[in-house]
């Protein structure tokens, strides 16, 4: 059977790969009203995700103030950087991974660790710190503390390996968290100002080059339906689509980066998140304003048979993508290789301003070889700046839920005692509350203290970081407000504001800059948008 | 002139910069010394740093020892040099067979990232000259894999010998049992430390490197980090093969 023919029995192909019909109308639009084929709707369909386009809530960030004194890089990059002063500068984000997290815990958590500490280490900022903001249903239910067990495993088992440490954070059960985790990670990372580096592939006859794991079929998510399209038997070699992290691959690329950044040997780096090659080459290409030609063939694979979807949207963890100039691609290849990475030339960057691919190689010139052939041409900013972007919808939700007792945690969660009963019941109650315990028993599975920085750790209101060759502190908490964030949504998050900026001023620091993790339903429901 | 020290960087090593640090606040000129090289270029003593090794995935230490910088550290230590591993340092040192024992699993099953407290046994050897004995030395341990286990009769051997370096210790200062809070992983007789049979080879679970400067909440672990940067100055205007000559008592 054909992908023609799949897609004719049950529903057209770009529905089943989440593509709706205004959509893939809008995508012929940016291809000069040509059908896509096959290829290139499986690179839409991920990069016009919400996950990776921000499509829905796009108009709405763009509101948000981004400017202010010592912003050295602000949304649209890897990370928010802010200057700290004497050169210095820190780099921070944060980032969701709870759909991966609620199927397979460990794996799902500890690559969204390791996609973080990517965006942090991308700018040419070492990684500093760690700090997870996790939500889970009730814990006296089964299967959450399954998913509390595997979520903090996998954020130390990953942090720990890689050696930064994890700091702060917070752990909050809620009813509405039930079966559905919010895993949060944010990382801080510490360079030199002069050492900036962007997501970009300028400079039109630069070298494309991914170095880093080789390339499997982990992470192909959604857009597997086009593979059980082609397989219609039994296929062994199915992977999961929640990714494999190797953190240890990750200390390696930490380290071969910073050494390539240090010694200014790339133009521009990015790392592979979501998306894979089609979203870090369509990235960088648009920020520079050019095209990458791909080399399919020569991007490294873990395993025969992938077909170029699976290659061009893969999300194998630990890969990074640089531009480099043909002169330095010797010594880049020398300092990956003795960092024991994989590193390849998977194309050049052209002045075309297309994301194309070919099969069949590139010439020396590194135009297309002699018989290759082309099998996609995407126009870069299509892909990413000029992604279709949707005017949602939004009203009040109908139901309500109990305003918990002043000065007390959320009712549901906790059964606290009605107002007005003993004052000594309240506070068992409240001595009670799984809200209110201890996280020893969570964060003694983090390494805290390697980095030699920690000033004060895990159990404090904020994490307090010393910056060696400094008389300075580097202060960062999280902070949400989930239950007077589902009654009212604006005071939610301006109270989590309120009290991360409390949080961080009462060590005596003064707040430089915020990042924010925003975790909601679907956005085409209007109660939920 | 500062003492030169080497500090070994494996792929996956994680305290290397940490080590490296606190070698400086000591006095030393720290060294680094990457694991595919075959020389140890002259240095006066040899550190083996924390982190995940390879990334450890067969066991902790297990491949690392196979590595040519291994080689040449068997044989400095063979010769008498001075060698200190901490954390994943020491479970190579164990792999390799250069300190007795081996490290298990943390009784626990999980990782174990918290503040504990070692009290030295001896004060004559190269690793703890600057320690008093019995003195509760606070700083972190970082591991999954630090549970300490010989069996009874070389348990008792080390014992007799002098080759217990370290013991966990409660706030009292008495050794912290297998299963006591003061002790992070289950070890045996609460053993934290150990050396070798010569005594200039040693290994210890917690992170002294961590615990250097009193910002950070402690800086006990500057008693074992000097130790080490004296006892290698002293070796390096010493003829090889009389430094580890503290040996066994």
């Amino acid at each position: 059977m054909t992908l023609a023919e799949a897609g004719a029995v049950v529903e057209p192909l770009h529905r089943r790969l989440g593509v709706t019909d205004d959509e893939l109308e809008a995508i012929k639009d940016r291809l000069g009203g040509r059908d896509p084929n096959d290829l290139e709707l499986a690179m839409f369909s991920v990069m016009w995700s919400e996950h990776c386009s921000y499509k829905s809530s796009k108009p709405l960030l763009r509101t948000l103030p981004t400017a202010g004194e010592g912003v050295v890089a602000g949304p649209g990059e890897n990370a928010g950087v802010i200057s700290i002063g004497g050169g210095l500068a820190v780099a921070f984000k944060i980032e969701s991974h709870n759909h991966p997290s609620a199927v397979e815990p460990y794996q799902g958590a500890a690559t969204g660790v390791g996609g973080i500490l990517r965006d942090i280490f991308t700018m040419g900022a070492r990684p500093i710190a760690v700090l997870d903001a996790l939500r889970f249903g009730d814990p006296a239910d089964a299967r959450t503390r399954h998913l509390v067990d595997g979520v903090v495993r996998g954020v130390g088992g990953y942090g720990n390996c890689v050696g930064v440490p994890t700091v702060g954070g917070e752990l909050v059960f809620d009813p509405s968290y039930q079966g559905n985790p919010l895993v949060n990670v944010m990382a801080i990372g510490l360079m030199e100002e002069r050492r900036l580096t962007l997501a970009a592939a300028p400079g039109p006859g630069n070298l494309v080059v991914l170095f880093g794991s080789a390339t499997g079929r982990d992470g192909i998510g959604g857009a597997s339906v086009l593979a059980s399209a082609t397989f219609t038997h039994d296929d062994p070699s199915k992977r999961p689509s929640v990714q494999v992290g190797d953190p240890f691959a990750e200390k390696l690329l930490i380290e071969a980066s910073l050494e390539l950044i240090e010694r200014g040997l790339v133009e521009g780096l990015q790392d592979l998140g979501a998306g894979g090659i089609t979203c870090a080459t369509s990235e960088t290409a648009d920020r520079a304003g050019t095209g990458i030609l791909v080399d399919l063939d020569a991007i490294p694979r873990r395993e025969p048979g992938l077909e170029p979807f699976e290659v061009m949207i893969s999300e194998s963890q630990e890969r990074m993508c640089a531009a480099v100039t043909p002169e330095k691609w010797d010594t880049v290849r020398e300092v990956c290789e003795r960092w024991g990475l994989p590193v390849a030339i998977i194309g050049r960057i052209t002045d075309d301003g297309d994301i194309a691919i070919v099969t069949g190689g590139l010439d020396a010139a590194g135009g297309p070889a002699a018989g290759a052939v082309e099998i996609a041409r995407i126009p870069a900013a299509a892909l990413t700046s000029d992604a279709i972007v949707h005017d949602r919808v939004a009203e009040a939700p109908t139901h309500s839920r109990a305003a918990p007792a002043p000065g007390l945690t959320d009712a549901a969660t906790d059964r606290l005692p009605e107002r007005g009963m003993d004052p000594g019941a309240v506070l068992a109650a409240l001595l009670g509350s799984a809200n209110l315990s201890s996280r020893r028993s969570v964060f003694t599975q983090y390494d805290s203290t390697v980095g030699t920085d920690t000033v004060a750790g895990p159990g404090h209101g904020a994490a307090v970081l010393r910056v060696k060759g400094t008389t300075q502190g580097l202060v960062a908490t999280t902070d949400g407000n989930q239950s007077v964030g589902a009654l009212d949504p604006w005071l939610g998050a301006a109270l989590s504001v309120a009290e991360a900026t409390r949080n961080v001023s009462i060590t005596g620091a003064r707040p430089l800059g915020v990042t924010n993790c925003l975790n909601y339903g679907d956005p085409t429901r209007p109660a939920a948008f | 002139m500062p003492v030169r020290v080497g500090v070994v960087v494996f792929p996956g090593s994680n305290c290397d910069r940490d080590t490296v640090h606190a070698l400086s606040i000591a006095g030393a000129d720290p060294v680094v010394l990457w694991h595919e090289q075959a020389s140890l270029e002259g240095v006066a003593a040899v550190v083996l740093p924390g982190g995940f090794a390879y990334g450890d995935y067969v066991r902790a230490g297990v491949i690392a020892r196979f590595s040519p910088v291994m080689r040449a550290v068997s044989a400095f230590a063979a010769d008498g040099g001075l060698v200190l591993g901490i954390c994943n340092g020491f479970q190579v040192l164990a792999e390799a067979g250069l300190v007795p024992g081996a490290l298990l699993r943390n009784r626990s099953l999980r990782f174990a990232g918290r503040q504990v407290a070692i009290a030295a046994l001896r004060d004559d050897t190269p690793f703890t000259r600057g320690v008093s004995v019995g003195t509760p030395l606070r700083m972190p341990v970082a591991h999954g894999e630090g549970c300490y286990f010989a069996d009874d009769a070389t348990l008792d051997q080390l014992e007799r010998d002098g080759q217990v370096l370290f013991r966990y210790v409660d706030e009292a200062g008495r050794p912290a049992g297998p299963a006591e809070p003061g002790n992070p992983n289950g070890s045996l007789r609460a053993i934290a430390g150990v050396l070798n049979k010569a005594g200039n080879v040693a290994g210890l679970m917690p992170h002294p490197e961590r615990a250097a400067e009193a910002i950070l909440g402690s800086d006990d672990g500057m008693g074992i980090v000097r130790s080490l940067v004296e006892s290698a100055a002293a070796a390096a205007n010493t003829p090889a093969g009389l430094v580890g000559s503290a040996g066994a008592r």
